[in-house]
């Protein structure tokens, strides 16, 4: 039986892989929060209302990991005894820190939208594969790792789609 | 289905158990209160059969009060005591007040919030909407002829942690037991949603009186999702309205003098903007002490003044579908929320971006309060069947300030509540054994463009090197969209945690004092009144336990047993006296004598109801 204690796969009776339908952790974030949401329990009392938050809170927690690819493969490595530590751990490979600061230049240098496309386009094509790696080391060889290492390549990445995203914004408001 | 439903699932409680809840927009402009009966959500009307209620208190000399229309019909004639807006004071400093100097009445710095000026003494924003929330209670009370059980209370969801919790201290200071404090756009969807049977992603653009929200929200089976929120908490019709007023005083090259002459030309521009709605022209005509002002102005010379208004929605429109992740065509439905939407100007270019004709077959004035009405029903377990389920989001980020003035950002907006988040700090003195903690909320890097919420301080740190200690911070984000603060050291176990509540000196007790001096009733009327409520409280509280008991009582051991047995007993015998205060005590004695056994069987019930969809659907 589930309990607060449970990992968010057993939580979310679902199979504790890397692979996973999107659209049945939305479902079952839905049916889980019917039944635990502090809303159902509203008039009953203090003490109802705190273990229903304590559930929501919990539900909603796994539910933000699960549904995103990175967080889903840091989370399998770490419960696989192979933490991440992005912040202790920062060794990449020197031929991905040259991409990076490639894609760095390049963003610096974007004058319009079309340039910060093209970039974009990239960076996902980028992601995709990486995340795919990650499948096949989580799920196939079940090598945590070299999949963490490929989290920490993915991280680099998000960081960098975050930056994009904020030029894309700038650009905008300066065209009003 | 509920859990720890008093009645069986799927059968409505008898009648004289239905507890009383209402829903109340408590509107920049104006409010409502809206509540369910015989299974359809309607706003109630006062004794002139008004549903609105223009959100307007006047202060007298004698200590007496104008609410309303009353308050309203005096404006132009006693400016500086008459409280127009407030909503968009609430959880304000006076520097936050960006137009103070273009308000008819007077505002005060004060700590924590500002204050009114007025001839009954200085009133905080809270009290002044605890004023209309206490009108529209009375109006409930009145429908009903009952007391209320609870309310839900619509905020904007672009509201702050301040600006919501001033709403629900006002809720409180007005007698009313807030069941939950819910976004607009979303009770607005609630109302919206239900009644036409709708499915997938639609945008609810909410331009009121004073504020401006917009949210994008999946609708599927009966749940709410918010996906993103955004807007601004200082835009509205309002500044329409100002914008109009000084675009005709510089064409008529007059100005505004005197209070007086404020509240009337706000008046005239309030009246040609509503009027041009309807009509390609309208003159404008008022007597200011600087000459008389008499100008024909037409719909595309309003639309050109307060352009700027139009385009900051439009901005905040596109900012939050890029938070959703979302493409314009991806939008199944716009419902326009409102009274403001009903300028054609916004109609037009919100249609225009969007690409198809907004939704305007619910009234825009009602719909929230029929919204929250809805919700608030389905709180008070009035509605045990009933499958409606709403997953809001915190509209901004909450961080705290770190060295250099900088915000490390804790909970990112737009993620769905209840939630909690932690992060971990450390000193940055050998020996350090305290930690100053500054909560912010905003999406600015730096924590002077944010805005300010709480600062504490977590003491008794044992001493260590320099980046030994690890202090974890937690926040804790309830279903309201409340914030509690918590930290702790993690090798010491030394807490500190703070309730972050705006500072602007209203305690419980302070409130609760305030309650009995503007509110009381003839003494008499409340002593029976009191006993009363104390003895149906405490029929609930035996009932719910007996059936709690009946159901789970094997959680209980023997000793645990009998302590709850006992309180039982000393709470049926009090209630047979008429000591209100001696019944209350004992109600609460078994609630905090049942609290635990509470725990247990909601952890059970929910264990229960998990496992149950696992099986189902695995």
């Amino acid at each position: 039986m589930t309990s607060l204690q449970s990992n968010d796969f057993e939580l979310f009776g679902l199979r504790q892989q890397f692979a996973q339908d999107r659209a049945v952790i939305d479902a079952r974030w839905k049916d889980l929060q019917r039944e635990a949401h502090p809303d159902k329990f509203a008039a009953q009392g203090a003490a109802a209302q705190r273990v229903a938050m304590q559930w929501s809170v919990r539900i909603n927690e796994a539910y933000q990991r699960l549904k995103d690819p990175l967080r889903r493969a840091a989370y399998l490595c770490e419960l696989h005894g192979v933490p991440v530590n992005a912040q202790d751990n920062t060794a990449m490979p020197a031929e991905f820190l040259m991409q990076q600061m490639e894609w760095r230049e390049a963003l610096e240098e974007a004058q319009d939208v079309a340039a910060l496309d093209g970039l974009n386009d990239e960076v996902t094509r980028s992601r995709r594969a990486l995340l795919q790696r990650c499948e096949q080391l989580l799920d196939g060889a079940q090598d945590y790792a070299g999949a963490v290492a490929q989290v920490r390549a993915l991280m680099f990445i998000e960081r960098f789609a975050h930056d994009i995203e904020a030029c894309y914004e700038n650009m905008e408001s300066k065209l009003g | 289905m509920a859990l720890l439903q008093i009645s069986e699932p799927g059968l409505a409680p008898d009648p004289h158990q239905r507890r009383i809840a209402v829903g109340i927009d408590l509107g920049t402009t104006h409010s409502l209160v809206a509540a369910v009966r015989h299974g359809v959500a309607e706003c109630l009307p006062d004794a002139q059969g008004r549903v609105i209620l223009p959100s307007v208190v006047r202060y007298l000399p004698d200590g007496g009060r104008q609410i309303g229309f009353d308050a309203l019909a005096q404006q132009i004639h006693d400016p500086g005591n008459t409280i127009a807006s407030v909503k968009r004071l609430m959880g304000r400093a006076l520097a936050d007040v960006s137009h103070a100097s273009k308000l008819p009445y007077a505002l005060v710095e004060a700590p924590g919030m500002v204050r009114v000026r007025t001839i009954a003494g200085d009133k905080t924003p809270v009290e002044v909407s605890a004023e209309i929330l206490a009108t529209l209670r009375y109006r409930a009370e009145d429908t009903f002829n009952d007391d209320l059980y609870g309310a839900v209370i619509t905020v904007p969801a672009y509201f702050d942690d301040a600006q919501r919790q001033a709403t629900k201290d006002a809720a409180q200071l007005a007698g009313l037991n807030v069941l939950r404090l819910i976004n607009e756009p979303t009770a607005a969807a609630i109302a919206y949603g239900l009644d036409n049977a709708s499915e997938g992603i639609y945008a609810v653009y909410d331009l009121g009186g004073g504020t401006f929200d917009i949210s994008i929200l999946r609708l599927s089976k009966g749940v709410f999702e918010v996906i993103a929120t955004g807007g601004d908490s200082a835009l509205g019709g309002d500044d329409y309205d100002r914008a109009l007023a000084e675009w005709l005083l510089a064409e008529a090259g007059l100005t505004a003098e005197t209070p007086e002459d404020q509240a009337r030309l706000m008046a005239e521009a309030r009246a040609a903007k509503e009027a041009l709605s309807g009509e390609e022209i309208v003159t404008a005509e008022v007597e200011l002490s600087s000459g008389a002002l008499d100008l024909s102005l037409n719909r595309d010379q309003f639309e050109a003044c307060t352009a700027a208004l139009t385009a900051r929605t439009m901005s905040a429109v596109r900012k939050v579908l890029r938070d959703a992740k979302l493409t314009v065509d991806e939008v199944q439905g716009v419902v326009m929320v409102g009274g403001s939407t009903r300028m054609p100007v916004i109609r037009r270019t919100v249609g225009e971006f969007f690409g198809r004709e907004p939704l305007i077959n619910l009234n825009p004035d009602e719909v929230v309060a029929l919204g929250a009405a809805i919700q608030a029903n389905q709180l008070a377990g009035n509605n045990p069947g009933g499958d409606l389920l709403l997953l809001d989001v915190i509209p901004l980020s909450l961080g705290i300030e770190t060295m250099g003035g900088l915000v490390e950002r804790i909970v990112p907006r737009n993620q769905t509540i209840p939630t909690a988040m932690a992060q971990d700090f450390t000193t940055y003195k050998d020996g350090q054994t305290a930690l100053a903690l500054h909560v912010v909320q905003g999406e600015r890097d730096l924590v002077a463009d944010c805005r300010s919420l709480a600062r504490f301080e977590l003491r008794g740190i044992p001493p260590m090197a320099a980046g030994a200690a690890r202090i974890r911070v937690t926040f804790t984000i309830d279903a309201d969209g409340l914030l509690h603060v918590g930290a702790r050291e993690q090798t010491s176990g030394v807490e500190a945690s703070i309730a972050v509540k705006p500072s602007y000196g209203l305690g419980d007790e302070q409130i609760a004092k305030m309650l009995q001096e503007s509110f009381a009733t003839a003494q008499d009327d409340m002593r029976a009144r009191a006993l009363v409520e104390a003895r149906v409280e405490a029929e609930r509280m035996l009932m719910a336990t007996r059936s709690a008991l009946a159901a789970d009582g094997d959680l209980l051991h023997e000793a645990e047993r009998s302590a709850i047995d006992g309180l039982m007993s000393a709470l049926e015998a009090t209630r047979a006296q008429d000591d209100a205060a001696a019944i209350d005590a004992a109600t609460e004695a078994l609630a905090k004598g049942t609290e635990a056994f509470a725990a247990q069987r909601m952890n059970r019930g929910i264990q229960q109801a998990l496992a149950g969809k696992n099986i189902e659907t695995v």
